[in-house]
């Protein structure tokens, strides 16, 4: 059996600000096609540890390697390089205002190809249609849902084929068929695409729905006390804590 | 290996053969889609297909609206089943989009539309300035609900923080002043007449326009952008909600702090700017120093100095008007606090010179 391919590692990784330590000493893997989550309590560090992955907070101290590389020690240069690679969508869809949706999904296009302006309108209508927005290019981020700006947001992420993508908490704000929607979209793409998820959330509806692997933080040792499969980690929780958290206090979940 | 994209029409049946790595790809498909004209079927033959990205989807993804729109059939099980799913997900899953009505108005109709809108936004303009006022009467007669903490903290940011911009272009204008009436007044060995110049333009109606335009830039921006930003986050929905009025809350102790703080900040602009000027007249253009401060002395009247300093307090109402209307009416995305702060700072400028017209010649009626 061959060792399957490590995309992300965290070694001896240490998240905070200042003197302000959220996570200390971590190591933790994702493997390539993972639909990985990074789970705790509000306060744990969670979006901390998603900046520091994604470059926009340097680490305390360790290594984040992607694809083998460290990213954190990379130059600016290397690092822009490592995150042609990476997509990300963040909370609220982060869509330029001023932008139309076809020019938000186009940019990074723009940017970091060499395809003539021909071939980029036809991926951004191609992307666009990926999320169920094939025909919304012309319109700007003011005319539509907050549903469908993160949808939006996910095919600007998905633009340049990453092999990773990003997810910040994609449930928030979403009523149950919008968030059920994106679970769905978000398992295809990991599917035919085989593109790597690393989603920070606490939406347990998802987590159980298309996690596949995950770690566990928790705010008062600022350490990971919980991994694997969170339909393993809920019928086997460590401790009381991922018990509480993974049951929502006691309630029965899971696949 | 490199893309290879052909294809061959047999009996009506389009037969589309790929091969090699189509990774970001550029394979011309003009040929292909012109050439499902002439089939009715379109199969695929994909066993040397090894790796493929957005580049093969696209071709596909237009080669399957052009044949939806032609009625020509596709069979896609030729096809890697990752590739048909991410072409079924791109071709179903689109929703369709609200029509979008562009109406065409002749000039006339958008003359009259634009009237009509100036004519609300006036009216609404003066309806805030009456609900400014009676805030102001009920802060006097101590009805309003502001929190001290608040004025404070408005009456820091405008005042003891604008101290040091507002003495810096004050004392330069002053210096400005002196070497621009020094061109003409040597001409006539009139140099000394520099000192009345600066004292009576600084006292009289500079101070209080350079302090009112620092602070129009500064604090003005500042309150449509703080209160641009609490509409957007919809504080100030949480405060209408509670019953307590935005007015009295954050608008009342802006337009307090500055009122108070423009005079005194007037008082100060005239000074740096009489000091700029002596920079100028004793140490550049030579006039002694005893004569220079006689002259300036001489040239500070009373009248003049109570004009500017009137003229201070006026401005510390339109800047916090304009800052506290433009941002209690910002629009809700993050392009609008910049619109608001825009218009706060422009209408505030444009509103001190217009208020200034109007007060310098209702003072030359009263002869003051």
């Amino acid at each position: 059996m061959s060792t399957p391919n490590i995309k992300i590692a965290a070694k001896n990784l240490t998240v905070g600000y200042g003197d302000y330590i959220l996570l200390k000493e971590a190591d933790f893997e994702v493997r390539q096609g993972d639909i990985f989550f990074v789970m705790g309590s509000s306060g744990c560090g969670k979006s901390s540890l998603l900046r520091v992955l994604t470059g926009l907070l340097p680490p305390q101290a360790g290594q984040v390697l992607i694809n083998g590389e460290d990213f954190a020690a990379a130059t600016p240069e290397n690092k822009q390089h490592i995150m042609r690679h990476c997509g990300i969508l963040y909370q609220s869809g982060a869509l330029f205002s001023s932008m139309t949706l076809g020019e938000n999904v186009a940019l990074p296009l723009q940017q970091y190809s060499d395809y003539t302006p021909e071939e980029i309108d036809e991926l951004v209508e191609l992307k666009l249609s990926y999320v169920g927005l094939g025909g919304f290019k012309d319109f700007y981020p003011s005319e539509i849902s907050g549903g469908m700006k993160k949808r939006a947001g996910l095919a600007r992420a998905m633009a340049l084929d990453p092999d990773i993508l990003y997810f910040d908490e994609p449930s928030a704000g979403l009523d149950p068929v919008s968030s059920k929607h994106l679970d769905d979209l978000i398992r295809q793409i990991n599917h035919s695409l085989g593109t790597t998820i690393v989603i920070v959330s606490h939406e347990l509806d998802s987590i159980y729905s298309i996690g596949t692997n995950s770690i566990f933080l928790d705010a008062a040792s600022k350490s990971i006390i919980a991994r694997g499969n969170p339909n393993e980690l809920v019928k086997n929780p460590p401790n009381e804590t991922v018990y509480n958290f993974l049951t929502r206090g006691g309630e029965k979940h899971g696949k | 290996m490199s893309a290879q994209l052909n294809y061959n029409i047999r009996n009506q049946e389009l037969e589309i053969v790929l091969a090699g790595d189509f990774i970001h790809n550029k394979t011309p498909h003009a040929d292909l889609l012109s050439a499902i004209h002439n089939v009715k079927n379109i199969t695929f033959n994909a066993a040397s297909l090894k790796s493929w990205d957005s580049s093969l989807v696209v071709i596909l993804f237009e080669l399957a609206k052009t044949a939806q729109s032609q009625d020509v059939k596709i069979d896609w099980s030729g096809l890697p089943a990752n590739l048909q799913e991410m072409i079924s997900l791109a071709l179903t899953s689109s929703a369709t989009p609200p029509t979008r009505e562009v109406q065409k108005q002749d000039f006339f109709t958008t003359l009259g539309e634009d009237t009509l809108n100036n004519y609300h936004s006036l009216k609404q303009g003066l309806s805030f300035i009456r609900s400014a006022m009676n805030s102001f009467a009920r802060l006097l007669g101590g009805k309003a609900i502001m929190r001290k903490i608040d004025f404070l903290f408005a009456l820091e940011g405008c005042g003891y923080k604008a101290i040091g911009i507002v003495s810096v272009v004050s004392f330069m204008v002053g210096l400005i002043l002196a070497y621009v009436g020094s061109i003409q007044l040597k001409n006539f060995g009139a140099q000394i007449y520099v000192a009345s110049l600066v004292a009576i333009g600084m006292t009289r109606i500079m101070g209080a326009i350079m302090a009112g335009i620092v602070m129009a830039g500064r604090t003005g921006a500042a309150y449509a952008a703080t209160i641009g930003t609490m509409q957007v986050n919809e504080e100030i929905d949480a405060l209408k909600t509670m019953g307590l009025s935005p007015m009295d809350f954050l608008v009342l102790p802006r337009i307090s702090a500055l009122i108070l703080a423009m005079p005194v900040l007037t008082l100060l602009s005239d000074i740096m700017g009489i000091l700029g000027g002596a920079v100028v007249g004793i140490f550049t253009l030579g006039i002694p120093y005893e004569s220079y401060w006689d002259y300036t002395w001489d040239a500070l009247f009373l009248k003049n100095f109570w004009v500017g300093i009137f003229h201070g307090f006026v401005y510390g109402w339109i800047i916090s008007i304009c800052g506290g209307y433009y941002g209690i009416n910002c629009g809700r995305n993050a392009d609008s606090v910049g619109i608001a702060t825009t218009k706060a700072v422009v209408s505030s400028i444009v509103w001190m010179i217009v208020i200034t017209g109007v007060l310098t010649v209702i003072l030359q009626e009263f002869h003051l």
